[in-house]
């Protein structure tokens, strides 16, 4: 075959479906998708979004790897499930997005400062330390995310539910300074690396525990 | 008593559709006896309650006669009326089935002059009309009904107007004594054609078909474009009678869809196409058609239609699966969704929406009181091994009336064998 024709092949292969397949969870249903659209019109968030869910699988379909690991999409997902109950082929729609965003933030193509994902890494590292999560801790970390005069602000504008938790007992100061935690933290983390262990294996990827690190 | 001659090689034929006629107007004259069932007053079907047929646009009236005039013709069928099949046992060759029949109150000197629809005032929703309007109770239910009797409804028996219709009739006919019967037929084989029923629109929830009158379904709207429709042929919306020139038609409203039916209906793009020609036939270039489609399935021959359709001005399609529908203020139905040609997002506003709605079998084949084998989707899939029962039309698949006649043939086919060894095992 010339040369010409193997480029053609290999721009016809669509290796980035089989990535996807291969790698992402439920990511072998994407290629069940009949593009019929109701995902993208039952959307609450439909109109704020870049990529519909219809136009990222798609977008999969077609090879577009950059444009569909480094979209906003898939972190703006609020989990309504919507779209799953209706799809009219039973594809696990939300689940694929958390996927498809699990598997763009570790290969680092995630967009960065993106407010989810910045969240979702914050609740992670705060949990998995202790084995409970720390909300004072956590949403200290959270406001203080973009420097601590924004963290400021947000505090202060949030000053009064604050104060109400505080009288409710909802929220002990004490806890900024001692965690409270599982039994078995260790053990905790033991089983925590195990089942990376064991996704790395199943799915290829090099051992990388979740978290900043 | 109802008097009927049947024997282990008589043909027994459930469901008086177009179906049900074909296989029992095949084996009669194939010089067969046959029963026909029917569970209404009257044969013919849901095929009777259409305007036009596709592609041809060529009205269902002039089938029907023809067939109604070989069953008048025919000295091999009996048909029942308001019968219906409780129950059946025995083996292939020897059946014997119970069949309820329910009183018509009216007897066969009955002339349909009208006279006691004219005398009494009471009336009921019209079954005929898919429940969009009211009828007399007593009634024929429509133009082409078979037989030419008039029904009265049971609601009147008991009641004075009951008196007033016996009274009102000259020829003896109402017989207000009448009593429902249970009587047992013999057959040596079985055709089921208990036809199909539309899904269930209101269970497609963002659809709003039981919160918004000017969302209907497709059947509805053939009621509508026929002149003997509630609206007497003029496109008129639900809610407010305004004259519906802008509407959408909104494909696979239940088929296609593991939430509602898991099959393609296959006569719903047709169909939609179809009607997108009478509001062109009744507004002229005013009329304007929207087909929202996933994909449109003109299958084999009838894609010479679609491409006709796709020149017409008036029709535009859009590539979507609606998402949502919602009613302004007039009365007007908006579409959401996003259309897949593109991915843009849309919120059309339409005089009137129609669903085309998905076919089910009206009988799930899990329920026919007889060893069937149904599919998924509740469709007769085929019967055991060593049975003498075969499915016939709509309640085997999702068809047109031309491949369900077709179905029907080949189910005739295979009754007349049976009946043929049956009669050769006698000899």
């Amino acid at each position: 075959m010339g040369d010409m024709n193997t480029q053609m092949l290999d721009k016809y292969r669509n290796n980035f479906l089989h990535e996807v397949e291969e790698k992402v969870d439920d990511g072998h249903w994407v290629k069940m998708c009949m593009q019929c659209g109701v995902c993208a019109g039952s959307c609450t968030f439909g109109p704020d979004w870049e990529h519909t869910p219809q136009k990222i699988f798609m977008m999969i379909r077609a090879g577009k790897r950059e444009e569909v690991l480094t979209s906003h999409s898939m972190w703006l997902c609020t989990s309504c499930y919507n779209c799953m109950v209706r799809c009219p082929r039973e594809l696990p729609i939300t689940h694929i997005m958390h996927g498809l965003a699990s598997y763009a933030h570790r290969l680092g193509l995630a967009p960065k400062n993106q407010p989810t994902r910045d969240f979702s890494l914050i609740f992670w590292d705060n949990c998995t330390k202790t084995g409970r999560v720390n909300e004072l801790r956590m949403t200290i970390s959270v406001y203080f995310r973009e420097g601590i005069l924004s963290g400021i602000k947000k505090m202060w504008t949030l000053r009064n539910i604050g104060r109400g938790l505080f009288f409710a007992k909802r929220l002990n100061p004490m806890e900024l300074f001692v965690s409270h935690g599982c039994k078995d933290k260790d053990g905790l983390r033991r089983a925590l690396k195990k089942a990376d262990e064991i996704e790395a294996r199943r799915r290829g990827y090099a051992v990388q525990p979740r978290g900043y690190s | 008593m109802t008097e009927v001659v049947a024997t282990n090689q008589t043909i027994l034929v459930v469901g008086g559709g177009i179906s049900g006629m074909t296989a029992a107007l095949e084996a009669a004259e194939c010089g067969k006896q046959v029963v026909l069932v029917e569970k209404s007053p009257t044969l013919g079907g849901r095929t009777a309650l259409l305007y036009r047929y596709f592609p041809k646009l060529c009205h269902p009236t002039c089938g029907l006669e023809i067939n109604l005039r070989r069953i008048k013709a025919s000295r091999n069928i009996r048909v029942l009326t308001l019968a219906e099949v409780s129950a059946i046992s025995g083996k292939r060759g020897d059946y014997s089935a119970t069949v309820k029949i329910a009183p018509r109150y009216v007897n066969d000197n009955c002339t349909a002059c009208g006279d006691c629809a004219a005398a009494v005032s009471a009336e009921v929703t019209n079954p005929y009309n898919y429940g969009m309007d009211k009828m007399k109770a007593a009634y024929l239910p429509h133009a082409m009904a078979y037989p030419q009797r008039y029904v009265l409804d049971a609601s009147l028996i008991g009641t004075p107007e009951a008196d007033k219709a016996k009274a009102a009739c000259k020829y003896g006919a109402i017989d207000l004594a009448m009593q429902p019967e249970t009587i047992e037929i013999k057959a040596g084989a079985v055709v089921w054609a208990t036809g199909w029923q539309p899904y269930d629109a209101a269970k497609i929830q963002p659809y709003g078909y039981d919160r918004f009158a000017n969302v209907i379904t497709s059947l509805e709207f053939e009621r509508l474009a026929d002149p003997h429709g509630p609206t007497g042929g003029k496109i008129l919306r639900p809610s407010d009678g305004k004259e519906a020139k802008n509407i959408a038609f909104i494909q696979c409203a239940g088929s296609r869809d593991e939430n509602h039916l898991r099959h393609c209906s296959r006569i719903c793009c047709m169909a939609s196409l179809k009607q997108t020609q009478y509001v062109k036939e009744v507004w002229g270039d005013a009329a304007k058609s929207t087909v929202y489609y996933i994909d449109i399935r003109a299958i084999d021959r009838f894609e010479d239609f679609y491409q006709k359709v796709q020149k017409d001005p008036t029709v535009s399609f859009l590539k979507s699966k609606v998402a949502k529908v919602t009613q302004d203020k007039s009365g007007d139905v908006v579409l959401h969704g996003v259309d897949t040609e593109g991915y843009h997002r849309y919120a059309n506003a339409h005089d009137m929406a129609v669903l085309a709605i998905g076919m089910q079998p009206s009988v799930a084949g899990a329920d026919i009181p007889a060893d069937i084998i149904a599919d998924s989707s509740g469709f007769i899939e085929s019967s055991a091994a060593e049975s003498g029962f075969f499915g016939a039309g709509c309640a085997t698949n999702a068809l047109d009336v031309n491949r369900a006649v077709q179905s029907s043939t080949a189910a005739a086919l295979r009754a007349i064998q049976v009946i043929n060894k049956t009669a050769r095992a006698e000899a």
